[in-house]
């Protein structure tokens, strides 16, 4: 059975037009655009906070009765709001002096849960039986409250400091070990089958294929873990005393300062945020790579 | 009787689940000659796919052996390398960290480290991928992606080269161009190749045997066809060969005929 060859005619070439080369774009319009495309991210959040700042001096006016309005709050706090770097010794310090000190405890204790919580979350992610029996543990006592944690931490401690840092560890480790226990579980079998074909060892597979394959996850529960243990914060100062951000709030609640605690919040605020997006940066440069193709 | 390089021997897998017993494979018999190329094809879910895991070592078996180079397999190793369908590249590693990975394993203990960056990159020279040497994985186009994982198999020296469904995912031409680089790589290196395939035209262009798979469960080698083709092969050419287009025909209507019954 045979048929007929297709034919073919060539086609008749057609003068191709030189395309003008791309040349660099004018540096003023450039910048103009840049301008706006920031512009349309800082405008919204402003004009929200001004809006809200608004509602909130209508609502409660210059009556002084229980929470302060806007306006108060500035006449009131205005030394703390505009010096946060002042030291008049002791506990009288700079609200960046005493958000300074928190961070340095939540970067210990949540340095601490990074290693411990990745370990674990290696070892229930790549053994069934650890993962049957610890993993419904876990996820009980990832919702214990910080708060709940103080009294524990108290007893086995008997020291405030230890148990401070305790709290911020219990706090922050779970979403760690979860998120890690996830990526090694779901590290894709081609990997695997990879290794296996290459004969790689326990050790180089751990850190050729399981650490990067799990670096997302990880930064996940890194991201939700330095968000919690900076919730911690408050609750594991209440017992330490002297600087820190933590006891300042508990220190003004006790001297009935309302509007020094709403600064305070403020820069509570502004810190965890800043950490979330620092950890987020960090995730993304790390990781960059990994994303799955 | 010499034994033959590669021999799969009565291997069965059973796969079981819980109270449920799947056999897949059963009385499975072939063997392959050094520097051979042997397509094995079959409808989905057929157990070729198993088949080529088993002598991967990735599957155990669970009667018979499989026997290469006078050796029993029981476990993956580099003298298997497999080119695995999705490329299984690994995508925090540039295409030169992949094939060197491979390359300083295997040849760790051999080679120098000079030696070692010469043969990963003589590898990608095989494959016409030296100019993407830095990229990621996610750089890089899907064809491009399979020729990495193919140099990064050849980069190991396999005893047989296994190739899983490697260009099932790429679009006609790209496989077109794939296929002539394998059958120029085996026509220069003359390598023992394994291959699953479900393309008619590919596995008669490719392979000095056809192996052709009955339908799971409990598939076994249904029939085995010879393509007594002059190498090397040039696709236009050999398209209206007689015998390509019996070949053809005779695998087609293997699987079709199956199929109905």
């Amino acid at each position: 059975m045979t048929f007929p060859k297709p034919s073919f005619t060539p086609a008749t070439p057609v003068a191709i037009l030189k395309a003008p080369a791309p040349s660099k774009p004018p540096l003023l319009p450039e910048l103009g655009r840049r301008a706006k495309t920031a512009a349309g991210v800082l405008v919204p959040p402003v004009l929200t906070l001004l809006v809200a700042l608004a509602l909130w001096q209508a609502i409660i006016g210059d009556s002084y009765a229980g929470l302060p309005s806007p306006k108060q709050v500035w006449l009131e706090s205005k030394d703390l709001i505009l010096h946060p770097f002042y030291d008049n010794g002791g506990v009288d310090k700079g609200l960046a002096w005493h958000v300074f000190t928190s961070l340095k405890r939540v970067g210990i204790g949540f340095s601490i849960s990074a290693v411990f919580g990745i370990l674990l979350g290696v070892f229930v992610g790549s053994n069934r039986w650890a993962h049957r029996g610890l993993d419904p543990i876990f996820q009980v006592l990832r919702t214990v409250p910080p708060l709940a944690w103080l009294p524990i931490s108290l007893a086995a401690f008997h020291q405030a400091q230890p148990s401070a840092l305790f709290v911020i560890f219990i706090t922050a480790i779970w979403p760690i070990i979860i998120n890690t226990a996830v990526g090694v579980r779901n590290i894709p079998s081609d990997y695997v089958n990879v290794a296996k074909v290459l004969r790689l060892s326990p050790v180089e597979y751990f850190f050729k294929i399981l650490l990067p394959a799990t670096t997302p996850y990880i930064f996940t529960g890194l991201r939700i873990g330095i968000g919690m243990s900076w919730l911690a914060i408050v609750a594991s100062e209440m017992l330490l005393g002297g600087v820190g951000i933590g006891f300042f709030i508990w220190d003004q609640y006790n001297a009935s300062r309302i509007a020094d605690i709403i600064v305070a919040l403020a820069w509570v605020g502004m810190t965890g945020f800043f950490l979330d997006r620092l950890v987020a940066l960090v995730g993304h440069f790390v990781s960059r790579g990994n994303a799955a193709s | 009787m010499a034994k033959a390089y590669l021999s799969i021997e009565n291997v069965g897998v059973t796969f079981q689940k819980g109270a449920a017993r799947t056999e897949v494979l059963t009385g499975v018999d072939l063997k392959v000659e050094r520097g051979e190329f042997v397509s094995i094809i079959g409808h989905s879910g057929c157990g070729k796919s198993t088949l080529l895991n088993v002598v991967a070592g990735l599957t155990p078996v669970t009667t018979g052996a499989v026997i290469l180079d006078r050796q029993e397999v029981n476990a993956p190793g580099p003298d298997r390398a497999v080119v695995f369908q999705n490329h299984s590249l690994l995508p925090w590693l540039s295409v030169r960290e992949n094939v060197s990975l491979a390359v300083d394993k295997v040849f760790g203990g051999s080679k120098s480290a000079a030696e070692r960056r010469d043969w990963t990159l003589h590898n990608l020279e095989l494959v016409k991928m030296t100019h993407a040497l830095d990229k990621r994985p996610s750089e890089i186009s899907g064809g491009m992606k399979q020729r990495v994982g193919i140099a990064r198999a050849l980069a190991m020296e396999p005893k047989v080269l296994l190739l899983d469904e490697p260009f099932g995912a790429l679009d006609a031409l790209t496989r077109a161009h794939l296929q002539d680089s394998v059958m120029e790589i085996h026509a220069a290196l003359n390598n023992t190749v394994l291959m699953i395939t479900h393309d008619v035209d590919e596995a008669t262009l490719l392979s000095d045997r056809i192996v052709m798979m009955t339908n799971g469960p409990r598939a076994c080698v249904g029939q085995v066809l010879d393509v007594a083709l002059a190498r090397p092969r040039d696709r236009l050419a050999v398209a209206e060969h007689p015998t390509y287009v019996h070949a053809r025909a005779a695998v087609i209507e293997f699987l079709y005929a199956r199929r109905a019954a």
